[in-house]
């Protein structure tokens, strides 16, 4: 028996020893560089969107802030209260206005990260072949209406597009129509102000992987025959696949959130779950129910992209 | 095989040239990349194009290809000018020195890849593929992505991948390049074998004047731009016809002189680099008294300590330098003309009883047929 308990001892020992030196082992440099980023993270996304998905469980109520507490303690009877409501999120599934909201808003963002793709994808392709000194002034010139205020800019296209804006009347000049066009308003006036807003997120992006795509590559396929449009197609455009995830992350992530731009250019009937929240928080000053809007687009929205990025990563290795 | 057909086709009167290089001339701009290069190449041939980088081999090769078009000049393959056929249509292959394999197919599909352009059958395109692949000894890869593999084998599904169309003439760019030394020498004498195997047409463009001289039927030395030589590796390396190629192909040691008896059959020169009168038993086209160079490579001098019995060829210097390189020696031996001279020994011996050692003062000597005249 002794000799059993001897090895156990030994045993724990070990571990022990072992527990040790990988303390000794943690790379204090490598901790620090992952710690800032992970800290901002924390700060100013974990932990905002636990007080979102926590107003979202309570109930509205007249005071300020305009929610009731989930804690509530009874001092006099000791009790302590905590009352969850999850009535906000069954009545998100039962009116179908906000499931239509997240539908339509879904719709209006891939409509226009696909035509955003489509004008941006060109462009990237012009830049990356040019020679580098054009290709800064180039780059340039697609981050220039950054230093413009975006509201300025959307304010810009109204004049465009209103009916006596600058296209109907050249429309008319030329005497292609007779009557100006119902252009603002539109659905069609939210697709040009996202494609335009978000533009330079897609170039920027295909831009980078474009840049790198070694010229020999496309040699290589036609060399073996391959047509230049089909070089494009099977080797050009699968090598760029990284480059068209990202930009079109980057532009459908914000354009389901749009608030300002349907808001200014799109009729009143052009849902969209940004104009949804908006009244919500501002009109019906319902925070709860808000914020239960805002969890579920968050939930719909990134869990299906950590998929797609797993997945992807996977495939990688 | 008749008797006949031994004899190489570019030393055969009337041959029918494969490949016909007729006057290209390639410009950048202002800059001259390819200088008015005719070049003659024919069916079944390994021909090397050797040059420093920016001699304008690759450029020569690219138009082949098809990437670059000529600026002027004309490029006939099996008859037919390609001025104006597009890559994609020519019956040629190219091996890229990077090998531009693409990532994202495995390398079964890289190989098919020019199969599938064609659109061969599928049934027929696995049993090619599968064969090519037992070919290159890479079967158990075939399911990998280009980044899964090593150099070697990288090298193999490119050589692969160029070869599956069975094109009439293949294009090699630096192909053993990226390889290290042990592979290198393996793979020059399998791409030898290879080549022969499948009577294709390589031409292979190279920096590596080792490498050309293993694998080719015929170098063609270029430099700025012109091919200066065309010849047999033993000939250029032997008797090469200019400065350029003695000084590029291999050491040499260069002495400067002057001409001063020019029979049918020899030429005597006074060299004061030399320190010696140098005799070289092949006749040259010159003006009397003309300066030339006379050219002699390392291995081909003979070292004494005693002095030879012998009016030319003599020369005495101090050695200043030893390398030891396992099968040979390098001396570098300087002359009271202060002229450096390289000599390269066999170790014959394990042990030397009586080695030559820095600051011994020997003779440098040579046969009358060992030597080679340049003008140019």
């Amino acid at each position: 028996m002794s000799k059993t308990t001897g090895t156990l001892w030994l045993g724990q020992f070990d571990t022990i020893r072992t527990k040790f030196d990988l303390l000794r082992k943690v790379r204090w440099g490598r901790l620090s560089v992952i710690s800032i980023p992970s800290l901002w993270l924390a700060i100013f996304f974990f932990i905002p969107f636990l007080v979102v998905f926590k107003i979202s469980l309570a109930e509205p109520a007249i005071a300020v802030p305009p929610y009731t507490d989930l804690f509530i303690w009874d001092a006099d009877n000791a009790i302590a209260e905590i009352k969850l409501k999850f009535g906000n999120y069954l009545y998100l599934w039962e009116d179908s206005f906000y499931l239509d909201a997240y539908l339509s808003s879904v719709k209006i963002a891939a409509i226009s990260t696909f035509f955003t793709l489509l004008i941006g994808f060109p462009m990237a392709y012009y830049i990356a072949g040019k020679k580098s000194s054009t290709r800064t002034i180039l780059l340039t010139l697609v981050i220039l209406p950054f230093w413009t205020s975006f509201l300025l800019r959307v304010y810009a296209w109204m004049g465009f597009l209103k009916k006596n804006g600058i296209v109907n009347e050249f429309l008319q000049a030329i005497g292609l129509i007779d009557q100006p066009i119902q252009m603002l308003q539109t659905d069609f006036a939210v697709y040009i102000g996202i494609v335009y807003t978000y533009l330079p997120f897609m170039i920027l992006p295909l831009y980078t992987t474009l840049e790198k795509l070694d010229g020999s590559l496309i040699e290589a396929a036609k060399d073996l025959g391959a047509t230049p449009v089909k070089a494009f197609f099977l080797v050009t455009l699968p090598m760029c696949m990284p480059g068209i995830f990202s930009g079109c992350l980057l532009v459908f992530i914000p354009a389901v959130g749009e608030f300002v731009i349907p808001a200014l250019l799109g009729a009143s009937d052009t849902l969209m779950i940004g104009r949804v929240l908006w009244d919500e928080f501002f009109q019906n000053r319902d925070w709860p129910m808000a914020s239960a809007v805002a969890t579920v687009m968050l939930v719909i929205l990134v869990v299906p992209i950590m998929f797609l990025r797993t997945g992807k990563n996977e495939e990688k290795q | 095989m008749t008797q006949e057909s031994k004899i190489p086709l570019w030393k055969q009167d009337g041959a029918k040239p494969f490949i016909q290089i007729k006057n290209i001339t390639k410009k950048f701009g202002e800059f001259t990349a390819v200088d008015n290069v005719s070049l003659d190449i024919f069916e079944n041939e390994l021909f090397c194009l050797l040059g420093g980088s920016g001699s304008g081999k690759s450029t020569l090769l690219r138009m082949l290809a098809g990437f670059e078009t000529p600026t002027s000049g004309q490029i006939i393959i099996d008859g037919v000018d390609m001025a104006n056929i597009d890559p994609w249509d020519r019956p040629i292959n190219m091996m890229f020195q990077s090998y531009a394999l693409f990532p994202h197919m495995s390398v079964f599909k890289n190989i098919a890849f020019g199969l599938k352009r064609d659109k061969v059958a599928k049934k027929e395109i696995t049993q090619r593929v599968n064969e090519m692949l037992k070919m290159m000894q890479i079967e158990e890869f075939a399911d990998r992505k280009p980044a899964q593999l090593s150099g070697g084998q990288r090298q193999r599904v490119a050589l692969a991948r160029a070869l599956i169309k069975r094109p009439k003439l293949l294009l090699l760019d630096e192909p053993l390049g990226a390889l290290d030394k042990k592979l290198r020498e393996e793979t020059q004498f399998e791409l030898v074998n290879i080549q022969d195997k499948l009577g294709v047409t390589f031409v292979v463009v190279t920096h590596d004047q080792e490498e050309a001289m293993t694998l080719a039927t015929r170098i063609g030395v270029m430099g700025n731009g012109v091919i200066t030589q065309v010849d047999e590796p033993r000939d250029v390396y032997e008797y090469p016809r200019s400065r350029f190629v003695a000084e590029f192909v291999g050491s040499i040691n260069i002495f400067e002189g002057r001409v001063f008896e020019d029979q049918a059959d020899f030429v005597k020169i006074d060299s004061k680099e030399a320190g010696s009168k140098l005799f070289v038993n092949h006749s040259i086209n010159c003006a009397p008294n003309q300066k030339v160079a006379v050219a002699i490579r390392p291995e081909k001098i003979r070292v004494s300590r005693k002095k030879p019995d012998t009016e030319y060829n003599c020369l005495y210097g101090k050695i200043i330098d030893i390398a030891y390189m396992g099968n040979l020696s390098i001396f570098r031996v300087k002359l009271e003309s202060g002229k450096i001279v390289r000599v390269t020994l066999p170790n014959l011996v394990r042990e030397n009883q009586n080695p030559l050692t820095w600051d011994d003062m020997i003779y440098l000597s040579w046969d009358n047929d060992s030597s080679v005249v340049l003008i140019s």
